[in-house]
């Protein structure tokens, strides 16, 4: 039975539509009645989101390659453009970037209907933003939902070139083939970020490190893009020198994806300890600009086990 | 569970995901249940919580702010530490992504990946051996726990825990999981035992071993038993002895009879005389008389002494449940001749099963809510440690009342038979999924440097989920 898409208010104003397997957390700042009226664009934009993505599901699977078929739907050919520029040396899916793209085009359809002063589509961690002239956001990061707290934050501006954040790690509802708890991506669009966060997730990996337990994709999720590739399923302990080279193999990804101008900023996370990507050889996290501009990273200070962690550095 | 290849299609979504027995699709929402599409909300637990106590919710139009007020709390006032009102929940990334948080607009978040590692500690009401301490306990043929200590009139089994779940094979994880999943939800499940029996467990439920419902639970040891039935006896027959494989007790020799003035008797009991008239070891551990391997009481009688015993003397044979028992008089050769139990001694044998509790198994889910959940609380983790020491914060899971271990961390127990139904959920990971709360009062909660914002949450799931009730509209428990 086709449960239709549902659209719930928060006392606090916020809007939170749900379908299958879509949650959106969205708020729009302006003029009340623009307010509303984004809202109500962003609910009827809503309506088909899902039933567009499945009627081209297959294709959307599918490994991506520079000669793959175009699809026709608006959010599908977002998801195709954000791993177009990541797919010809390496197996990625349009899948990689359907939060994101989802979140575009909602948050598109609400800055078409109404003048806002900013606004924000978030899909369950990656998220859409619109920044009008002085606006800025404030980017909360959780490493692990299993214990949510903030480990981190980044002040997004009208004037950086950062219009999506996505956070990609296997603890997350997709698979990862890496091993980090969470990867942060800043970039210019939210079909972008999710498709790096994805990728630098990947790389964050220690191949065949035995504290690493990995299943077949497939045993998990018989459609499951990756097939029968290892997803990572559990991590043991690792040694702190584990962390670091995992780590390290993340933010190679990371900086080739910069210097590709794929993403802006990234803060990669594994066992409480981070790295950031987006200023020349920095290790300090504290505060860190993010792609050459303004945008910036903050760590909560001092973060879970950061003492030992500094002192080891 | 069904087998690996009956995965199911769910038809909610467009997305008509395939899902594999104890897996969920891709929205998290809905999964497959023993072949079965079973739709997991997050805090179902909440709406139990509150309808089990009667209660109906009241239309909240406006987000309630909690006062601190615990008194006149609709149900235990459930803080939304981490990601709501159940940690950790199976569902929690709207939850958190929808979370404010001082000084950020929005959070990005890893969604999902909720686990936990945790066992059951089993309380299994039986005399019956179920095999030696540390034996190893299995499901479906996989080791999923270990016997450990007997106590009175029951033997504890450990199952689950961090090793069978994770250090196992994959297997053995798996079985592991569904086993202690089907315990906490007070589902039947077998358990064979190396080198002992085979017992179905169920919570709130008596235990089947090797097939035979236990009924009820011994009255006390057999040396006990004799203490509380000695006057009822004396003068109604010359010897007892009660049968226990632990302490099997003799009312001539015991100092109950010898009060009383019990002629001695000559029996001469097999096994290990610890004081007078009580035996240990008087045969092995197994499935019969006693908790004993002997389906003949005589087995453990050595033979009775000429010079003391004489041809017409009775004894009564029973077991320390009343269960089984047998009465005999001695020929001229002293040798002992089964005889109907005269009347005047039946009622002796039937007060002894009535005193008898009935046999159950308990489940107690045991699970550790110490690092992890620390962390995601507040700054100084060791704050809410001492703030459950010190009763500021009160622990429950799906509601029921917990034991708090002493010592590091947040252990607890709690008996699964007072949770609201299916309260325990698990992921493939695997790991069972269970419920904590932590109630606390809300300056108590400033006081452990919370993020307060996520006390509002509460207020506005308890509202939502009372609109929805109130609307009708199709189950929305996480708007």
């Amino acid at each position: 039975m086709r449960i239709p898409p549902q659209q719930t208010r928060f006392p606090d104003g916020r809007l939170h539509l749900q379908d299958g397997p879509i949650d959106l957390i969205i708020e729009a700042f302006g003029a009340a009645q623009s307010v509303e009226e984004a809202y109500a664009a962003a609910w009827r934009r809503f309506g088909t989101i899902l039933d567009e993505l499945c009627a081209e599901l297959p294709l959307l699977r599918a490994r991506a390659t520079p000669e793959a078929k175009r699809p026709a739907g608006a959010v599908a050919r977002r998801m195709a453009d954000a791993v177009a520029p990541l797919c010809h040396d390496r197996f990625i899916t349009p899948m990689a970037a359907v939060a994101g793209a989802v979140a575009e085009e909602i948050l598109d359809a609400m800055t078409t209907a109404a003048p806002l002063r900013r606004a924000y589509v978030n899909d369950g961690g990656d998220i859409a933003l619109y920044l009008r002239r002085g606006e800025s956001f404030a980017v909360g990061m959780i490493d692990r939902p299993d214990r949510p707290s903030l480990v981190g934050s980044a002040r997004i501006k009208s004037g950086d070139k950062v219009r999506g954040v996505a956070t990609s790690g296997w603890r997350g509802r997709s698979f990862s083939l890496g091993i980090a708890d969470a990867v942060t991506v800043l970039a210019r669009s939210a079909s972008l970020a999710d498709a790096a966060a994805t990728l630098v997730a990947n790389a964050v990996d220690l191949p065949g490190h035995p504290a690493a337990r990995r299943v077949a994709a497939s045993a998990r999720d018989p459609q499951s893009d990756l097939g029968d590739r290892l997803v990572t399923a559990g991590v043991g302990d690792l040694t702190p020198r584990d962390v670091d080279e995992a780590l390290a193999a993340g933010l190679d990804e990371a900086e080739a994806l910069r210097r590709a101008g794929v993403l802006e900023g990234a803060a990669l996370q594994l066992c409480g300890r981070t790295l950031l990507c987006g200023v020349g050889g920095s290790r300090d996290f504290r505060s860190i600009a993010a792609g050459g501009n303004n945008a910036a990273i903050h760590f909560r200070s001092p973060l879970p086990g950061a003492h030992e962690l500094d002192g080891r550095r | 569970m069904a087998e690996a290849d009956d995965k199911i299609r769910c038809d909610a979504c467009p997305v008509l995901c395939y899902i594999r027995p104890g897996m969920t699709g891709a929205c998290d929402r809905y999964a497959n249940r023993n072949g079965e599409l079973v739709r997991v909300d997050p805090h179902v637990l909440l709406e139990h919580t509150v309808s089990g106590g009667g209660q109906v919710v009241p239309f909240m139009s406006q987000a309630r702010e909690w006062t601190g007020d615990i008194v006149n709390a609709p149900a235990p006032i459930i803080t939304a530490v981490g990601a709501g009102t159940t940690y950790p929940d199976y569902k929690p990334a709207p939850f958190i992504v929808s979370s404010k948080v001082d000084g950020v607009d929005m959070v990005t978040v890893v969604t999902e990946g909720i686990y936990s590692y945790c066992g059951v500690k089993l309380k299994i009401d039986t005399d019956r051996h179920l095999g030696a301490e540390c034996a190893t306990v299995r499901a479906k043929g996989e080791p999923v726990g270990h016997v450990t200590t007997g106590e009175y009139g029951s033997q504890m089994l450990s199952l689950g825990g961090v090793n069978h779940l994770t250090h196992g094979g994959k297997k053995e994880g798996r079985v592991t999981c569904e086993t202690l999943l089907d315990l906490c939800n007070r589902n039947a499940v077998e358990l064979t035992i190396d080198g002992g029996s085979s017992v179905i467990v169920q919570a709130g439920k008596p235990p089947i071993v090797n097939g035979q419902v236990e009924e009820r639970m011994r009255v006390g040891c057999g040396s006990a038993t004799i203490g509380m039935f000695a006057k009822q006896w004396y003068g109604k027959v010359d010897e007892v002895v009660v049968v226990d494989d632990h302490i099997t007790g003799v009312l001539s020799e015991h100092q109950a009879g010898k009060l009383l003035g019990a002629r001695d008797t000559g029996i001469k009991m097999k096994g290990r005389r610890s004081t007078p008239g009580r035996y240990f070891h008087v045969a092995e551990p197994g499935a019969g008389w006693g908790g004993a391997n002997i389906s003949d009481p005589l087995q453990i009688v050595a033979g009775f002494d000429a010079k003391v015993a004489w041809p017409g003397m009775t004894m009564l044979m029973v077991s320390t449940t009343g269960e089984q028992h047998a009465f005999y008089r001695l020929d001229e050769a002293l040798k002992p001749v089964e005889m109907e139990l005269p009347e005047s001694l039946r009622l002796s044998v039937a007060r002894i099963r009535e005193n008898c509790e009935p046999a159950l198994c308990s489940v107690l889910f045991m699970g550790g809510a110490g690092g992890s959940l620390r962390a995601g609380v507040t700054e100084n983790p060791v704050r809410l440690t001492r703030s459950v020491r010190d009763a500021l914060t009160t622990v429950t899971a799906g509601g029921a009342p917990v034991f708090v271990w002493p010592g590091g961390g947040i252990t607890f127990m709690v008996d699964v038979t007072l949770l609201p139904d299916n309260a325990f959920g698990y992921v493939p990971t695997p790991a069972i999924v269970a419920p904590i709360e932590f109630t606390m009062r809300l300056d108590d909660y400033a006081a452990l440097g919370g993020h307060l914002d996520h006390v509002r949450l509460v207020g506005e799931i308890l509202a939502q989920r009372a609109k929805a009730q109130t609307d009708r509209t199709p189950a929305r428990s996480d708007a």
